[in-house]
């Protein structure tokens, strides 16, 4: 047995943690290309997931205490629901819009995520609205005195907008236990990073708010971890909010409604399939004993079985009743 | 019962609930220092700076944290200086605070108070005058209040607080210092919803809200006096959800129907009253349902004499009155 705490960029994670990074990275990468393969048979109207994102948001959120800490995810973050405790299930009756769709019953779109047991904040599609709400609650849990971290991510493009910039003015003026993740998959939608802003990080801005900012290889789930992890305890301790800008890359089209071809080429997303974080983590895994070939394809196995298992139950899943898309306007009563 | 100006009985509405329960706070700019009305005077000194905290200058940021608080069990009330700097935060209200509940299927709510001063006559010009409130009774998911008294102002403003749904409670500015009224110290609520017919009347029902309930009594007053027309004066008060019985009874009883709000003419939240008489109350009509609201400019221009033409007031209501009276 090997002892991981002795291998060099392990963080100090077990040989289970370790096994558990791959197989939620491997689950979110299986739903993604799911619930892409029910919307081209015809199944579900629309789908937008993160493939390509899974180090980035697998590794952000493995930091964070599901069930204590908020999140406010934006809606490719199928890895960072997965991660904070929603299952395969969950999504694809999302997807399929089912009346038992967790805190959706086919309202909201798919990956517009909800959990309030995991404290997972419904979300909606205009940019970066959840961003300010992170702060909120960050405030809300210091005036209460938790110590709970709130966390909220959102893309390149989602960085542009206004919110974002009067969320991280507040957090920083209020000192707030609250972590910004940008996703920086190079495009939003169709237009270049570079049209999204002039500076080659975006993670320098912190500066401007009086917090750190880190950039770090969003493909590298132990380095992504790592920022994490730190960005959590330095949040924990009171010492306010962190940035972090994690550049990776979208191996899929925005949605199922784009073509990527349209604005990238073949070339380009071929080298950037040679950083799969996925293929990385694994070769790492085993290149390190953490997992043989063996027990990456019993991890990958378990998945399957439970993405399959998952469709199977979401694909039987009764519809919501059409008179129900009355309901829930307002509070009826006060709890 | 002691006399207060609305102000007052802004402030003391505040005051009593955060006394009540410790999870209200205020949040906006220069509410710490009583803001620009002074309608959050003391309040910090009272409860504290955490409770009446001073934001960043960014409306957008004033709701969304508010709402960000809320879902962590607090009960914010955000205060946007003027209804006129109300725009930047729209996405939060309409897209986050008012979808929520709904979106996530009745799961997560979003108990938030929006306080704003809305509303002309104060030599505001174009932006410190707006009336606003048609843009967001228009949303589902949103509750909308509009005041113009002290009485009203305490009782719909503590519904407001205690309300498990973001409610846009608007003040007239107007209205703040405009006179005192005997209001109860002990606590009292205003079911949010609930019209009151502040004048009864028997020839002609007039629908209002806002400080064009006290210029339509004061128009009702001319013309009972000068020409015996007898004008039941209605003031919806809320206007999402809107008292539409109350409403519907009076014209059923009167046969007419004038609608007046300040706002403009065109989309004005009027017409949504006048829409439904004219579906629901069609057999009871003896006129057409006429409306008075300002024309369609942007409210107001800032020298006296462009606002005072373009708002309604007292003479031009009494007009309308003697107008559908006759017809």
């Amino acid at each position: 047995m090997v002892s991981v705490k002795e291998i060099p960029g392990a963080m100090g994670l077990a040989t289970e943690q370790l096994h558990d990074l791959y197989f939620k990275m491997f689950l979110a990468r299986t739903v993604g290309q799911r619930e892409r393969m029910l919307n081209r048979m015809g199944k579900g109207p629309f789908a937008v997931t993160g493939e390509g994102h899974e180090a980035t948001q697998v590794g952000t959120a493995f930091a964070l205490t599901p069930g204590k800490d908020w999140v406010f995810p934006y809606y490719r973050d199928i890895g960072v629901a997965l991660t904070v405790g929603m299952t395969a299930r969950d999504l694809l009756l999302g997807h399929l819009s089912r009346a038992e769709a967790i805190e959706s019953g086919g309202r909201n779109m798919p990956s517009h995520f909800s959990a309030v047991k995991l404290k997972i904040v419904s979300g909606s599609a205009p940019v970066a609205t959840q961003v300010p709400h992170a702060v909120g609650a960050a405030l809300a849990s210091k005036m209460r005195g938790l110590d709970e971290v709130a966390i909220t991510y959102f893309g390149d493009g989602g960085s542009s907008v206004g919110d974002v910039h009067e969320s991280m003015n507040f957090a920083g003026v209020h000192k707030l236990p609250v972590i910004f993740v940008c996703e920086n998959n190079q495009y939003a939608i169709s237009v270049s990073v570079k049209k999204q802003f002039a500076v080659e990080n975006v993670s320098v801005r912190a500066a401007g708010y009086g917090f750190p900012g880190v950039t770090v290889d969003g493909n590298d789930v132990l380095a992504v971890y790592e920022a994490g992890r730190a960005a959590v305890e330095r949040a924990r301790k009171g010492e306010g909010a962190t940035f972090i800008e994690a550049k990776t890359y979208r191996l899929v089209p925005h949605t199922s409604d784009d073509d990527d071809r349209r604005y990238r080429s073949a070339e380009e997303v071929q080298e950037w399939t040679k950083k799969d974080p996925l293929v990385r983590f694994q070769a790492w895994l085993e290149e390190h004993g953490i997992a043989d070939r063996n027990a990456i394809e019993a991890l990958q196995a378990k998945v399957l079985q439970e993405v399959d298992e998952a469709t199977d139950y979401a694909e039987k899943a009764p519809l919501p009743e059409p008179e129900s898309a009355l309901r829930h306007v307002f509070v009826e009563e006060e709890k | 019962m002691t006399e207060k100006t609305m102000l007052e009985a802004v402030h003391d509405a505040m005051s009593d609930e955060m006394k009540r329960d410790e999870r209200i706070f205020v949040l906006g700019e220069d509410v710490g220092g009583g803001g620009v009305f002074r309608a959050t005077e003391g309040l910090r000194e009272e409860f504290g700076e955490a409770r009446c905290m001073d934001t960043p200058l960014a409306e957008a940021a004033i709701v969304g944290v508010a709402i960000g608080a809320s879902l962590n069990g607090l009960r914010p009330i955000a205060e946007i200086q003027f209804a006129d700097f109300i725009h930047p935060a729209w996405d939060q209200i309409v897209s986050e605070a008012a979808r929520l509940h709904y979106r996530s299927n009745g799961t997560w709510s979003c108990p938030i108070t929006i306080r704003t001063p809305y509303g002309a006559g104060i030599h505001g010009g174009p932006y410190h005058s707006q009336s606003i409130e048609a843009f967001y009774a228009h949303v589902p998911g949103l509750k909308v209040i509009c005041v113009a008294n002290p009485y009203d102002a305490k009782g719909l403003l503590k519904s407001a607080i205690r309300d498990p749904n973001p409610v846009m409670f608007l003040e007239h500015k107007k209205a703040y210092r405009l006179g005192r009224q005997d209001i109860p110290d002990d606590d009292y609520t205003i079911p949010i919803g609930k019209a009151e017919i502040k004048r009864e009347g028997t020839d002609i029902t007039l629908i209002t809200y806002g400080l064009m309930t006290q210029h339509s009594l004061q128009a009702a007053e001319t013309v009972q006096s000068e020409d015996g027309v007898s004008v039941e004066v209605i003031d919806l008060r809320t206007i999402s959800p809107w008292d539409k019985e109350c409403v519907l009874e009076s014209v059923r009883k009167t046969g007419k129907a004038l609608v007046v709000y300040e706002d403009n003419f065109t989309g004005g939240f009027g017409a949504e009253v006048a829409a439904t008489i004219a579906q629901e109350a069609f057999e009871y009509l003896d006129g057409p349902v006429t409306r008075i609201a300002s024309p369609d400019v942007p409210i107001a221009p800032y020298a006296i004499i462009l606002e005072e033409y373009i708002l309604p007031n007292p003479e031009k209501i009494a007009a309308g009155i003697r107008g559908l009276a006759a017809y």
